[in-house]
């Protein structure tokens, strides 16, 4: 499957730098005709800035690039598709209002005919070779995320590429979408064409990987060349991906974990639901706008001292049910009962009043300004009531004691309390929230996608306090699109499917395989 | 009341009615443009205003309404030159960039015209119609829709050919791109800056085009501030066309009422104060933005500088 011939993309000694970090240090790396080669890092180990290279996006500070044998300098996004190098992001760059040959025709120059047919011709023949269906004049707005990056990888080959990059193609796709998309690119690289696969996942690098690269912190730290993974064993290539990455240091076995994905099992304990529930939704529904996924009839209850993990793709519902459980969004129909008393029609602050705390996954904008600073973020949500307000007049001196006890007790890393919050990283703008949002008067708390965009060290920081709360006896109700996630930090689990919650299943061994059916609408 | 309902009355209504409804129509479909590319041309106003006085000068020197019509489509670019280097290359605020804008060739204009023609007052002949063979035979209908200026006809021949480019060039894909996800247009390798621009300019020369239409046809002459807000009412046009371009012709028409009725109420002497005769026409823009707004559909972009690599 594999060739000595020259390379498609050889990278020699390419370095970036960004402001404060080196991107790529030095990176010397090659990718072949007809493999499928896996680049494996956490994030900001630079995989990102070495796409950003490859597409033209942005040009090497030092070092160089060879297509083909030639060195080359890819000037820009055009550029690139003009030498056969084809990208898929990760956020989906599809015109949602066009239809899916409309999207393809794009780019064209503008002064020729669209040339339709020809477009259509071209479609039949990429679709059958990647063997996916789709139909050529919906409008990609109303596709599922699996299709339209099919469409995407589509448009990346549209003009004969001989390279393609998908960026952590993966993380938007339900199980049965990742296995798709496995398959796209086995045939892809049958057909001889360099596909360049970049994940965070160890499982999948391993799974559609023929070659693996580990990038570390700006660096290549290590490969495994094909004729070495085809003779080794899953644990074995964890073992050895794990040396190369850790080899001399040691307490890195968290980073290590997330990096396998092995999804701890958070310590299964026996959660108490002879009593009544502390909250409880009966068949809620919303209005959507344009775009959005509204709920349909939607009904869950939470015990005192249970973590329920909402699972289940992006756009099927879960920020309107974040929305509606703060009390940010009305209700068109049903019941949201706190400890069996209707609070349907009551606001954010009489919510908060009976211990209802919200964590959303906009930790700027929706949760906190950016501009104010950390104290006053401390307190949004008590603005204008005592003790810290009398009258109307804003107890500063009070305010900002309060914040450093805080600052201290929750080891939020900030110049001082009147920093304003949106100059904090994004793990310690989430410890400012989660501050204040889980204080002693929270009872019962909903999280949104709560280490979306954190580092290691935050994400496994964030995960603690969710069992810590819960095991506290607070009901904890967790969104997020990250299995593992859930898998770690929940007891149950339920999955969302077009504004619905399709099932919920106990958090057992080999969950992932029904949580996975009924991302895609089967009932559990 | 008679008067209301006699032949000529109605001819001469119909006619104010294309009359007044021309720039409006040319202003609305210029928005629509720069809209559908994602910029909020809020300058429209300011580009109708210096296409109005370019387009007379030119057409009182030159004695030519062409080259007035010409000079008017190029003023208008050249004001929308400046929109798309603040807005579109340094990325600054449309909303503030328009305004400025507009302000700044009001206060232009009215002092060129202080100097130029406030002492004179000069004013160009009434301008030639041209009648279409056979149509402008037909009573009533005939003289007042079919017997006007060129410009008329080549405004109404835009509505289709729009709809075309909109829906079926690769122009029209790349536009509804820039406006709805810029980074999809630059991501498939065209540049959104140039598109943008490219909308902006067309923005400029339509909205030129309109406003030398008001002076040179529609008045004969030139006055301070003589757009009256045409521009805005384009503005609010665009929005409630939802991107096709004959509901921008629906909409020019049914201001182009409004405003006619204006004049005919004006001339026919009816006992109602002049004042609230003239408040008609934004009467009507205060109305139908509260019935139909709520269904305007902008896009996701608009108004936002493209910044390549932010989302």
């Amino acid at each position: 499957m594999t060739e000595a011939s020259a390379p498609a993309i050889a990278l020699k000694g390419v370095t970036k730098r960004f402001p404060g970090v080196v991107a790529n240090d030095a990176i010397t790396l090659e990718f072949h005709p007809g493999e499928v080669h896996a680049l494996l890092g956490e994030n900001g180990a630079g995989k990102s800035t070495l796409i950003g290279l490859l597409a033209g996006m942005q040009q090497p500070d030092a070092g160089s690039i060879e297509l083909f044998g030639t060195p080359a300098r890819i000037a820009s996004p055009r550029d690139a598709l003009d030498r056969g190098i084809g990208t898929v992001f990760q956020h989906v760059l599809l015109v949602p209002s066009l239809t899916v040959i409309e999207n393809l025709m794009l780019g064209g120059r503008w002064w020729r005919p669209l040339g339709r047919e020809a477009a259509l011709r071209r479609f039949d023949e990429l679709s059958k070779m990647l063997g996916v269906q789709i139909d050529p004049d919906a409008p990609v707005g109303r596709l599922e995320l699996g299709q339209q990056q099919q469409v995407e990888i589509i448009r990346a080959l549209w003009r004969d590429a001989k390279v393609l990059i998908l960026d952590e193609p993966t993380s938007m796709l339900t199980p049965q979408g990742v296995e798709d998309l496995g398959r796209v690119m086995r045939r892809l690289a049958q057909s001889g064409v360099a596909v360049i696969f970049i994940t965070h996942k160890l499982r999948e690098a391993y799974a559609f990987g023929d070659r693996i690269s580990v990038l570390r912190l700006g660096k290549l730290v290590g490969q495994l060349p094909p004729e070495r993974l085809r003779i080794m064993s899953e644990a074995a290539v964890t073992n050895e991906v794990i040396r190369l990455m850790f080899g001399q240091l040691r307490g890195h076995s968290e980073e290590a974990e997330t990096l396998v994905g092995r999804g701890r099992h958070g310590p299964t304990r026996a959660v108490d639901r002879s009593g009544p529930p502390r909250l409880e939704l009966v068949e809620v529904s919303t209005h959507a706008d344009a775009g959005e996924c509204a709920l349909k009839g939607l009904t869950l209850s939470l015990w005192p001292g249970e973590v329920l993990g909402v699972a289940g793709v992006d756009g099927n519902g879960q920020k309107h049910l974040a929305e509606v459980l703060a009390g940010q969004r009305p209700v068109a129909s049903g019941r949201i009962l706190i400890d069996g008393e209707d609070v349907t029609h009551e606001g954010v602050p009489e919510r908060r009043e009976r211990g209802l705390s919200y964590v959303t996954d906009e930790r700027l904008g929706e949760g906190t300004v950016g501009v104010m600073s950390v104290a006053t973020n401390l307190v949004l949500k008590e603005v204008g009531r005592p003790p810290l307000w009398r009258n109307g007049v804003t107890l500063w001196d009070r305010i900002h004691e309060r914040a450093r006890e805080q600052v201290a007790r929750h080891d939020i890393r900030t110049p001082s309390e009147r920093t304003p919050v949106g100059r904090l990283s994004g793990g310690n703008i989430q410890k400012v929230l989660l501050a204040r949002e889980l204080g002693e008067a929270a009872r019962i708390a909903v999280f949104n996608k709560p280490t979306y965009g954190l580092d290691l060290q935050n994400t496994s920081l964030a995960r603690q306090r969710i069992r810590e709360s819960a095991e506290r006896g607070m009901a904890t109700l967790v969104i997020s699109t990250e299995l593992d996630e859930l898998l770690e930090v929940a007891d149950r689990i339920g999955v969302m499917f077009q504004g619905r919650l399709v099932g919920v299943v106990e958090n057992a061994d080999e969950v992932e395989e029904s949580v996975g059916r009924m991302m895609t609408g089967a009932a559990a | 009341m008679e008067a209301l309902f006699t032949a000529t009355f109605l001819t001469a209504l119909l006619y104010g009615v294309v009359t007044a409804g021309l720039p409006l129509l040319l202003a609305g479909l210029g928005e629509q443009i720069s809209e559908k590319a994602g910029v909020l041309n809020i300058g429209i106003e300011g580009m109708m205003l210096a296409g109005a006085y370019a387009g007379f000068s030119a057409a009182l020197a030159t004695q030519s309404l062409w080259l007035g019509f010409i000079a008017g489509a190029l003023a208008g670019i050249g004001v929308a030159l400046l929109m798309a280097l603040f807005c579109i290359r340094y990325g600054m605020n449309q909303i503030v960039i328009g305004i400025a804008l507009t302000l700044g060739v009001e206060g232009l204009t009215a002092l060129l015209h202080h100097f130029q023609f406030a002492r004179t007052r000069p004013s160009l002949g009434r301008a030639p119609d041209f009648s279409l063979p056979w149509l402008s035979d037909i009573p009533v209908i005939g003289p007042a829709l079919f017997t006007h200026n060129p410009l008329v006809y080549l405004g109404l021949a835009l509505v289709p050919l729009l709809a075309w480019l909109f829906r079926r060039s690769a122009i029209g894909l790349n536009l509804q791109a820039a406006g709805d996800k810029p980074g999809a247009l630059d991501a498939s390798g065209v540049s959104v800056a140039m598109t943008r621009t490219g909308a902006v300019l067309s923005t400029g020369a339509l909205a030129g085009l309109g406003g030398a239409y008001m002076s040179e046809v529609g008045a004969g002459l030139f006055v301070p501030y003589m757009t009256g807000g045409a521009g805005f009412i384009g503005i609010v046009l665009a929005m409630l066309a939802r991107g096709r371009p004959l509901w921008v012709l629906y909409g020019a028409l049914l201001f182009g009422v409004s405003l006619a009725l204006t004049t005919a109420l004006q001339v026919g002497g009816f006992n109602i104060p002049t004042d609230v005769v003239q408040m008609l026409p934004f009467l009507m823009v205060m109305l139908v933005l509260v019935i139909f707004a709520r269904h305007s559909v902008l896009p996701p972009a608009l108004g936002l500088p493209y910044v390549r690599g932010e989302r």
